[in-house]
């Protein structure tokens, strides 16, 4: 039997605002549990909700992007249920009308390009953590998080594979990232998604009972989690069984997923009209400031690296897929001239090590300024190529600036003749052998000369310059 | 000299001739609350902090609020810094909030003193404050006999005398109904007028603070205070505070007031009914016309008030979990044996009760027959009272159908009954407009309260309509015996 994926994604995007959805305490992570607390997150008696407009813009931004439906007028609703994380005992959501209905978005797969249509995308408040293992017989509540501002944005079930849905979800973190609306930071938590998997006979139209992967927050996961979810549904349909509906969490340590415990998951939310809210309303002149500041998207940027740097296609095309990325090189190219250097440096050297630390750029000790004296120094040659390299192991680890690396080390590159002149001449007396073998037509020997002059120089002399030095004395 | 059954003015003068200062008024006035203790108005005293801010506003010339150094009593739904709010619930028993509500910020940086907070229904659930986890507040008219509710026991403090006026809250006749069965004056101003921020929440869309007092015109200095935009209550008006005390004592000619058809006031007892005629003259002799207006939506206030109240209170009160503060329950199993119990153990059965209704109302399959209709028919009382504003002034009602009953003669059995308690008063919450209960005489020894609605943000009108009856009648001026006592 040959059977057939139906995967939707209800992708959490928490919003990067300094401040919360309905307070004004701060959003930063990683503070010392419940210091990013005030009355109103913890849900004291007699507290009220009040906006903060910010979310609003960063939610609308995305619509826009998609293509969405904008509703200047937002409601929000109460979802009812309790949980020791939860401090009211409900969530403030949007259920009758989201903010953005609609919109389409393109997702690389292997036959091409593909187009996952929005339903809708919806702002809500995040709930506290739960810590069930730091105290003995106790959990903890760590109510940080309580209130933070939640995109939640539901695609159609229109994903048919494990990997297209990979792709779906870096296609969201490319766009919130690019539109400045989250950090993007999945193992925060500030990109998360739930997915809904069903199958069913290959040529069905109806729709297979499905299974719903909660808070999945990696790319690996997501495509982990789905395999064994489609997995396991084929074996239960094969054997005669009947997929259940029901939640379940993916277990990364087991690589498997299993079902929430009935008392983790409420049925009944119990929804309706938050009282203590008036409808939010987004003037017609918000919304122009919106798109008048849009923020350039890749495919803009590609084209301005192109245009205005004379980047390679594939080059501008790498660069502008990352958004921290794309950000350092617009802050290096104002301080250097040479910007396929810069592109060729980004694309190599940098990439290759970011690769083997699994960082993003900007969670480097490289800044742009830095980065762009390099290239600098290369250019105006300063440096050798060879020595930027060991420059660049530094400045990784170290933080420090080429110019301080090269001073302290003396890596400033050899390129008077005389000084060079002097080494050669050294080399050619220490082998007489290497010189006659050269002069009988061994041509190859002068990499071995090129050698010695940049051992007994440190590799600071100039290699254009020892060529062109050695050949002259070598044929004498 | 005494001080009890002053009002603001009086005691103002007194400050101001420098006969009482603030900090001798404030030790009086805890004394008399403390030889009336039996009435049982106050949860909490505030003795040394209203004592020390008495000395305070005693040494500032600066000030010339009317209300500098006049104690007053807060409904204990009014989170005070420091000073414990407990919503007569044993589930707050023990709850000292870390801020101010603003109504009561906005009463005391005018400098009035807050001597206590005082004895209310349960979350405010109730019209006898009977669900009282303190026990019950006797009404100063006669002893065993509820002050109405829920701000019983600022009603009752009031007409005892004690202060000269305290804050309430009205969800559905809260602050209107006690000040009736009290024989004090009480005013519920529109929704939005006074922010709801630190007012311990029963239902959201319904509830409003405002003041009992001895009079229409202590009502208007104590509202003037209260009222204004607030940014942190969101549904807070941002609208201009008209000087309340200057728009009353005009004249009234030509005022339009409506007598509402669908009440058939007929039906009440005859004695009520004859206070109603005799106040209707008073209004006809001062030159104010009465015209019959039809409502046709008002017989659904009383089923739409309690799917939308509960509801609201279901989802409102869900934060009382034991987690982070009030009342836990020892020994539970796991966290949901901890809810049960904390919330079982801590609320009254009122509160359960509405809980329980509410939770209904809002469940899957019941909403759109009991919530959405609900805010239907809402939308279509608040559609009544708009085409009815658009040829009177103001409507004229009883505010109670009767006066203060028996400790537990009513709603034991049945709670519907004491429900009916509010047939008149909650129109006004669901429209969202304000309504005034001023003393209009007696029915066996009780005071029964007369009621005016207004139209939208038409306070001063309803104040100034109140201060003129008052003006020519005194049965404002009517105080208890207190021999009981």
């Amino acid at each position: 039997m040959t059977w057939e994926t139906v995967i939707g994604l209800e992708t959490h995007v928490q919003l990067s605002t300094k401040t919360k959805l309905f307070s004004r305490a701060s959003t930063t992570f990683g503070k010392s549990p419940n210091t990013n607390v005030n009355l109103i997150d913890c849900g004291l008696p007699g507290v009220l909700p009040s906006v903060n407009k910010e979310a609003f813009y960063k939610a609308i931004r995305f619509g826009m992007a998609v293509g969405s439906k904008i509703n200047q007028t937002s409601i929000f609703d109460r979802k009812n249920y309790f949980y020791a994380d939860l401090p009211k005992g409900y969530q403030i959501t949007q259920m009758d009308l989201p903010i953005v209905l609609g919109g389409k978005i393109d997702i690389e797969t292997d036959s091409g390009i593909k187009t996952i249509n929005i339903t809708r995308a919806h702002l809500e408040e995040d709930a506290g953590k739960s810590i069930h293992d730091e105290f003995d017989g106790f959990s903890a509540i760590d109510l940080n998080r309580a209130g933070t501002p939640l995109l939640e944005i539901v695609s159609e079930p229109e994903i048919s594979n494990a990997k297209e849905a990979v792709s779906y979800m870096k296609a969201m973190h490319q766009l919130v990232t690019f539109l400045d609306v989250s950090d993007g930071n999945m193992s925060q938590g500030s990109l998360r998604c739930d997915a809904n998997v069903s199958i069913r006979k290959k040529g069905d139209s109806k729709l297979g009972t499905r299974t719903e992967i909660k808070n999945i927050n990696s790319f690996k996961f997501i495509e982990k989690a789905i395999n064994f979810e489609i997995k396991r549904q084929v074996q239960v349909l094969e054997s005669g069984g009947n997929v259940i509906q029901e939640t379940r969490l993916y277990d990364s340590y087991k690589d498997e997923t299993r079902p929430m415990r009935s008392k983790e998951f409420a049925n009944d939310y119990r929804y309706f009209p938050e009282p203590d809210l008036l409808p939010v309303v987004i003037s017609d002149s918000e919304m122009q400031e919106i798109k008048d500041h849009f923020p350039e998207l890749p495919k803009e940027k590609k084209a301005r690296y192109q245009k205005e740097y004379g980047l390679a296609i594939y080059d501008a095309q790498i660069i502008a897929s990352s958004k921290s990325m794309a950000d350092f090189f617009d802050a290096a190219v104002q301080k250097t001239k040479n910007y396929i250097l810069l592109s060729n440096w980004l694309i190599g050297e940098i990439s290759a090590f970011l690769n083997k630390e699994t960082i993003e750029i900007n969670e480097s000790k490289l800044s742009a300024e830095n980065v762009a004296v390099l290239i600098n120094r290369i250019d105006d040659q300063t440096i050798s190529g060879k020595i930027a390299k060991s420059i660049f192991e530094e400045m990784c680890s170290s933080g420090e600036s080429p110019d301080q690396i090269i001073e302290s080390k003396g890596l400033k590159q050899i390129t008077d003749d005389d000084s060079i002149e002097k080494v050669v001449d050294e080399v050619i007396a220490n082998n007489p052998d290497q010189v006659e073998g050269y002069q009988s037509g061994k041509d190859k020997l002068l990499g071995f000369f090129v050698g010695q002059v940049m051992k007994e120089t440190q590799g600071k002399a100039n290699p254009q310059t020892v060529n062109k030095i050695l050949k002259e004395k070598l044929t004498k | 000299m005494s001080i009890q059954y002053k009002t603001i003015s009086q005691l103002r003068e007194m400050i101001d001739a420098k006969s009482i200062s603030s900090q001798e008024l404030v030790k009086e006035t805890l004394k008399l609350a403390e030889s009336l203790k039996e009435l049982n108005c106050f949860v909490t005293m505030n003795k040394d902090e209203g004592i020390k801010k008495a000395i305070e506003v005693d040494g500032t010339n600066t000030s010339n609020s009317l209300l500098k150094g006049i104690p007053l009593a807060q409904k204990d739904l009014f989170c005070t810094e420091g000073l414990r709010t407990t919503c007569s619930s044993k589930i707050l028993a023990d709850f000292v909030p870390p801020y101010t509500a603003t109504a009561v910020e906005k009463l005391e940086n005018a400098g009035s003193i807050t001597i206590g907070k005082t004895n209310m229904d349960e979350f405010a659930m109730g019209s006898s404050n009977e669900t009282s986890f303190f026990g019950n507040v006797h009404n100063p008219w006669k002893k065993g006999y509820v002050p109405g509710g829920s701000s019983g026991g600022s009603a009752a403090a009031v007409a005892a005398g004690i202060i000269p006026a305290a804050t309430g809250t009205d969800t559905g006749g809260s602050i209107r109904q006690p000040a009736a069965h009290c024989g004090i004056t009480g005013i519920k101003p529109t929704y939005g007028r006074v922010s709801r921020w630190g007012m311990i929440a029963f239902a959201s869309s319904l509830d409003q603070a405002g003041p009992l007092a001895r009079s229409a015109e202590d009502c208007a200095i104590l509202l003037n205070e209260m009222s204004g935009y607030d940014p942190k209550d969101t549904t807070c008006l941002n609208v201009e505070n008209t000087n309340l005390l200057q728009s009353i004592n005009q004249p009234i000619k030509g005022l339009k007031i409506g007598i509402v058809k669908e009440f058939n006031l007929g039906d009440l007892k005859a004695e009520v009914q004859i206070r109603f005629e005799e106040s209707k003259k008073i209004y006809e002799s001062l030159g104010a016309e009465f015209v019959e207006i039809s409502l046709p939506s008002i017989s659904a206030s009383v089923p739409t008030y309690y799917s939308i109240a509960p509801a609201e209170c279901s989802s409102n009160l869900s934060r009382f979990d034991g987690v982070r503060f009030g009342y836990r329950a020892k020994d539970t199993d796991d966290l949901n044996d901890l809810y049960i119990k904390s919330r079982s153990e801590g609320f009254g059965d009122e509160v359960k009760r509405r809980i329980l209704i509410g939770t209904y109302a809002l469940s899957a399959g019941y909403y759109d027959a009991y919530y959405k209709k609900a805010q239907q028919v809402r939308r279509l009382i608040k559609n009544d009272f708009e085409v009815a504003f658009r040829s009177i002034d103001l409507i004229m009602t009883p505010t109670s159908p009767g006066t203060a009953f028996a400790f537990g003669s009513k709603g034991v059995q049945n709670p519907v009954e004491l429900y009916l308690e509010d047939l008149f008063t909650i129109s006004s919450n669901l429209a969202g407009l304000p309504a005034i209960s001023i003393p209009h005489g007696k029915v066996n020894g009780l005071p029964v309260g007369l009621q005016l609605i207004g139209n939208f943000l038409k306070e001063d009108l309803l104040l100034n309509a109140a201060h003129i009856f008052q003006q020519n009648s005194e049965f404002h001026l009517e105080r208890p015996s207190m021999e009981e006592f």
